[in-house]
């Protein structure tokens, strides 16, 4: 995972790799600096040579400003790599995503993918940063104290060593332990939210039935939870500071101790016993920023697990070898489909569909929901593949035309349909971008959409508001079908795409097709019998089977489900 | 799928930034008195633990003075050394140590009861106020914001109480004992080291502007890119559907490019503050060292080595605190201005309540009068309490009248005129109409979600606004467009209104709604769990559900708001049929979306803009030949 991750830094390799070099000029140099001072103290000023403090004393400077520029440097460059590296995550998640077959998508969701794409991509953005950062400086610092500790008096170092052991004992099992105590606070976390945005959104339920006590009583259960797993978590962590406190305390008064007999001894400077102490602090110091590296890397390894996941994810439908551009008509053959969205599970959405259409055709599906009605119009684009059996478009398998080459001839106005924010040009354009403004006329009048476009203020160059809020849902249809008609499709499917609109517009716009495009195959889906009725032939579907494939008429004398929904709908207009 | 998405933390709001906020006391106040209030025992403590602590540093600085000076320069040369009182001093040090630790201990104890405490408090006051909250509130605020106040807001507030105001209070007493005790060792030395730190500050706020200035940048690219992943992620069907995929990566590429330029800005400078303070305080570490040396050396002043090296240690820990204290400012003032969302959201005015009519169990008695009764009679009467002490009883009918009603939500906007219409027990009416048209409005005054401005309207003859809204609200049931569910079994949501119904009065609630059937067949039937608003079941389903739970509080007036989605025919059966069922024999409100479902009603209005523009049965408006034909006929939308 780690690996894979590491991939994504390309072009912000040589910055990633110039941020820990940096750092380690910094540190060096910063650490250099007790060091330096203990000679001032040993050599300058209790020997009182005031040529030896002026000549350290300048080297001491130098050391800073150097260290200074280094860090900035440093700084610097782990700001590019990270924000660098964090750009090409988004980038590669997002491309691959585009890539994404409908089934990739069902089965990440929406909200699972901007979570990955958001709040995850920040986390591991973070998390590297502190990686080429911290990673380096602490176990760095560490090292090179501990080194000049030893340098500086053999004879004391080893206290360190013992306080270490101490420190790293005590820190890793608070962490380890933490940690799992942690996990349970999210998890309550979420449950608290879950509750809130219940009430947020339920609150008209919740009043209407006076019900306010009862969810007060609900939340407050929830929040007590909370505060006590928190509570219980982070008493752990309190015990950080004393526990440090303890290793640095007790490594001063032991320095001091045996310090002092090794001054007195005269084989130890005062000015080296003062720089031990230093050293003691930058110790402790990069224990602490390890721990915390620490904390930081195993929260967001599930952020980078998710992500990766994204990234790995094969998209289930990809283009053929040696493609097919041509499609010669709307013909569609189905020739024994079975389809199924979870594979592996037995449940399947289409059985053994056995289908002829010829080109031109218009053809209306109608049965109860779940009966496969959406899914079947589904494989013509290729937007899931069948399982089982062949779907034909031309004379061809779809798996041999180029995927977009197909996707431009079978046009599809889907069910959950959505326009995007901009102006109904722009989104009309979606189904060509080079069309002219009177084709976009043109394919409005089709659809009915040319009138209510011009009694817009601001006509085609209206705003649409993101998810298409300014427009009633009857409007939104017919500007959705505007768009798919743009195409030229060589298939049209309507996902019962008019059923916000009146019946008048809806026939008026199944006129329009008939007379402006004969050779256009129709696949239209409605749950509105009057909607089809008019059909050439119409397909009623019943938990994924055929149930009957004629003319209506034909179906209204022998198919039983045809008959059903006829006699409910024609019922009520009757009365 | 769930419809029902869970709100994305879309980055920041504009405004939400890092810095550019400035610092709003008040707000702070209020915070603090907030925690006093609740913990001024345990703030005591802590403060006197933060005092303690703070002293045992400095004094840990100043050994050095005494371990150099007093236990080891007198004893070099010496041929038999006494260190008696090297460990005495030890010993000591160790002492102060360790109540330097305890305190530490002690103080962050504490801190961690006081601010989860609080923050659960506040979580808990915030919800409590939420629920009285009038419906008009959740109407005009997105509710991701309302969801962030609970999340976003409360969590930067809970490191500020546990972290920041303790350190800060700990910083200041640290800088002032140092400050103190370094000017107790060496004037000059002191105001070098003033003279540096100004220096660095100086420096750390033109690096801070500037990083302040890009991080808000940064967060308006985020929540540019966000919204647009969202888009076309949301849109992703659409996407493939019209080959959008190169297009979209386009723009994507565009914006993820501004990000990652403005996320570079703002880390660099955030980044290069801390090597630049550290280092600054280097600098000064060896300024003070060379100046200590040569004043050493001259024999200007009385100081000693022990001295320096205490002054060091101590000009160290000058250091330290005063940036911290700069960087505290920072999440403090992203914390008060998440403290004022809080507060803001508890500040927002409560529903009002001035009803005094409410509805009791009553019993008949034999000249017809109505007498309260404590048992359950299922016959109800509005008790209404006289300012002269007089009380009536007035039964519990479902007569609804609207008197001349005005209504707008917003002021200027009107978006009811004259209103006049009258329900008599039992009786259905329908409103249809455009959207936009008021049919909702309707409802929502019926049950004082919002309240008329002129006119009124009555419920058995007394004006709502009488009514206290817990008794009028039960005396409504409602079943809206979206159907909303809770998380629990099918069971608990069916007894939402009435939690004391029995097994039996639910599924008899259930087989009036239809829904009893598909209950049946779930694997777990009237225990299946339901989350994310039920989203495991069909539309239809949750409809049936929401039918359900109006049968079982068995209101004598329904608001029933038709679904819009479309739903197949034979669930829609399913779902009529229940209705149907639901409304006998009670005053309904019907709005809606297909003419076929209210032609047996015994009004239908047809609103628009505002007004009732025609009204009558169906057979009269059709003979009409106006608005209703049209509709009727499929000449106009009814959407």
């Amino acid at each position: 995972m780690i690996r894979k991750l590491a991939r994504e830094i390309r072009e912000y390799k040589g910055a990633a790799i110039a941020t820990p070099l940096f750092m380690v000029g910094e540190v060096i140099l910063e650490l250099m600096l007790p060091y330096i001072m203990s000679i001032i103290v040993d050599r300058g000023v209790q020997a009182g040579d005031m040529s030896v403090i002026t000549h350290y004393a300048l080297i001491m400077i130098a050391c800073a400003f150097a260290s200074m520029f280094c860090g900035i440097m440093s700084g610097n460059m782990a700001a590019y790599a990270s924000t660098g590296f964090v750009h090409n995550l988004r980038k590669d998640m997002f491309e691959n995503i585009q890539k994404f077959s409908f089934a990739n998508i069902d089965k990440f969701s929406t909200s699972g993918l901007m979570t990955r794409l958001g709040t995850d991509a920040t986390n591991v953005q973070n998390a590297f940063m502190m990686v080429i950062r911290m990673g380096v400086r602490a176990p760095l610092t560490i090292i090179i104290a501990m080194f000049m500790t030893f340098t500086i008096s053999p004879e004391l170092a080893p206290i360190f060593l013992v306080a270490l052991l101490f420190l790293a004992v005590c820190l890793s099992f608070i962490t380890v332990k933490s940690y799992k105590r942690f996990s349970a606070v999210f998890r309550q976390y979420d449950d608290l939210n879950e509750s809130v945005q219940e009430n947020v959104t339920n609150i008209r339920v919740v009043k209407a039935y006076v019900k306010e006590e009862h969810e007060i009583g609900k939340f407050t259960g929830a929040v007590v939870k909370l505060q006590k797993l928190f509570e219980k978590a982070e008493s752990l962590i309190v015990l950080n500071g004393p526990i440090m406190s303890i290793a640095a305390n007790g490594s001063m008064l032991a320095l001091s101790w045996f310090g002092a007999r090794l001054i007195v001894g005269g084989t130890l400077g005062t000015g080296q016993l003062m720089s031990m102490f230093t050293y003691t602090m930058n110790i402790l110091m990069g224990l602490m920023m390890l721990s915390m590296l620490f904390v930081m890397m195993t929260m967001s390894i599930a952020s980078a697990r998710r992500i990766v996941e994204v990234l790995d994810e094969k998209p289930s439908i990809t283009n053929p070898e040696s493609p097919v551009f041509e499609i010669a008509d709307g013909s569609i053959d189905l020739n024994h489909v079975s389809f199924g969205y979870y594979k592996g599970e037995d449940k399947r959405v289409l059985s053994d569909i056995d289908l002829h259409i010829r080109s031109g055709e218009t053809i209306g599906v109608i049965g109860a929901t779940g009966s496969g009605k959406s899914t079947l119009t589904m494989l013509l684009p290729r937007l899931y593949d069948a399982d089982e059996g062949e779907v034909m478009i031309g004379g061809h398998n779809v798996k041999d035309y180029d995927l977009t080459a197909l996707r431009d001839s079978v046009a599809m106005v889907l069910q959950k349909n959505v326009l995007f924010s901009g102006t109904i040009k722009e989104n009309l354009r979606w189904g060509r971008e080079d069309a002219t403004d009177e084709e976009l006329i043109e394919v409005c009048r089709l659809a009915s959409a040319d009138d209510f476009i011009r009694s817009f203020e601001n006509g085609y160059d209206t705003y649409i508001e993101q998810g298409g809020t300014n427009v009633s849902g009857g409007q939104k249809q017919r500007l959705c079908i505007a768009r798919a008609l743009l195409k030229r499709p060589k298939v049209l499917i309507l996902d019962d795409s008019t059923s916000a609109c009146d019946t008048a517009t809806d026939a008026r716009i199944r006129a329009s097709f008939r007379t402006t495009l004969p050779d256009v195959t129709k696949i239209i889906i409605s749950q509105r019998i009057a909607s089809i009725e008019d059909a050439d032939r119409v397909l009623v579907l019943d938990d994924g089977r055929i149930s009957g494939f004629d003319k209506p008429e034909n179906l209204l004398k022998e198919n039983q489900i045809y008959q059903e929904i006829y006699e409910t709908q024609k019922k009520g207009e009757q009365e | 799928m769930s419809n029902q998405r869970r709100p994305v933390n879309r980055g920041r709001r504009p405004g939400h930034a890092y810095t550019g906020e400035k610092m709003d006391f008040k707000v702070l106040a209020r915070l603090l008195s907030f925690v006093m209030k609740r913990y001024k025992f345990h703030i005591l403590i802590v403060l006197v633990c933060i005092v303690v602590v703070a002293f045992v540093q400095v004094r840990g600085s100043l050994f050095q003075r005494t371990l150099i000076d007093d236990c080891i320069t007198p004893l070099i040369g010496s041929v038999n050394p006494d260190y008696s009182n090297l460990f005495a001093k030890l010993s000591q040090m160790a002492m102060i140590y360790a109540i330097g630790i305890i305190s530490n201990f002690t103080y962050q104890k504490i801190m961690i009861r006081v601010t989860q405490g609080t923050i659960s408090e506040i979580r808990q006051e915030l919800f409590r106020h939420m629920e009285t909250l009038p419906i008009k509130y959740f109407d005009t605020h997105p509710h991701g914001d309302i969801m962030s106040v609970y999340t976003n807001d409360t969590d930067t507030m809970r490191q500020v109480i546990s972290q920041t105001i303790p350190q800060f209070f700990s910083s200041l007493l640290t800088i002032v004992m140092v400050f103190v005790s370094m000017v107790s060792i060496s004037v000059p030395l002191t105001v070098l080291a003033i003279a540096m730190i100004a220096l660095l500050q100086i420096a750390l706020r033109r690096i801070m502007k500037q990083s302040g200035k890009y991080f808000i940048r940064q967060q308006d690219a985020l929540g540019a890119e966000n919204a647009y992943i969202e888009e076309m992620t949301e849109g992703a069907k659409v996407v493939k559907v019209f080959n959008y995929e190169n297009k979209a990566i386009a723009e994507f590429n565009r914006r993820n490019d501004n990000l990652r330029s403005c996320g570079y800005n703002a880390n660099k400078y955030a980044n290069i503050m801390g090597p630049v303070s550290a280092n600054f305080g280097n600098i000064s570490y060896v300024l003070a060292a060379i100046l200590g040396s040569l004043l050493i050396l001259s024999g200007w002043t009385k100081l000693s080595l022990g001295s320096l090296a205490s002054f060091l240690a101590l000009n160290r820990s000058f250091n330290m605190p005063i940036s911290q204290i700069a960087q505290q400012m920072n999440s403090v003032i992203m914390a008060m201005a998440g403290a004022r969302r809080v507060f803001a959201l508890l500040d927002e005015e409560p529903e009002t309540d001035e009803g005094r009519v409410t509805l009791v169990n009553a019993s008949e008695n034999e000249d017809g009068t109505l007498s309260e009764t404590q048992e359950e009679t299922n016959v109800w009467a509005w008790k209404h309490v006289h300012s002269d002490g007089t009380i009536d009883y007035v039964r519990l009918r479902g007569d609804v009248r609207f008197h001349d009603v005005d209504f707008s939500y917003v002021e200027g906007k009107q978006v009811l005129f004259d209103i006049d219409l009258y329900a008599e027990p039992g009786q259905k009416l329908a409103f249809v109409g455009a959207t936009g048209a008021g049919k909702t409005t309707m409802t929502n005054l019926i049950n004082r979600f919002y309240d008329v401005q002129h006119g009124h309207i009555t419920y058995d003859g007394i004006d709502v606004k009488l009514i206290r809204k817990a008794d009028l609200r039960h005396s409504l049931g409602i079943v809206l467009q979206d159907t909303h569910l809770f998380t629990g079994t099918i069971e608990e949501n069916i007894k939402y209104a009435r939690p004391t119904a029995s097994h039996e009065e639910v599924v008899q609630a259930a087989r009036l709604a239809n829904a009893h059937s598909f209950i049946k067949h779930l694997e777990n039937g009237y225990n299946t769990k339901l989350s994310g608003d039920g989203s495991s079941l069909s539309q239809g389903q949750r409809q049936l559900l929401a039918i359900a739970r109006a049968a079982l509080a068995n209101p004598p007036v329904l608001i029933l708001d038709e679904a819009t989605s479309s739903i197949d025919s034979r669930t829609e059966k399913l779902v009529q049929s229940g209705m149907d069922k639901l409304m006998s024999g009670r005053t309904t409100f019907v709005i809606a979306h297909r003419l076929s479902t209210i032609q047996n009603s015994n009004a239908i209005m047809v609103m628009d803009h505002g007004r009732i523009i025609e009204r009558g049965n169906h057979s009269s408006l059709l003979e009409k030949k106006g608005t209703y034909y049209r509709l009727y006929t499929g000449d106009l939308e009814i959407d």
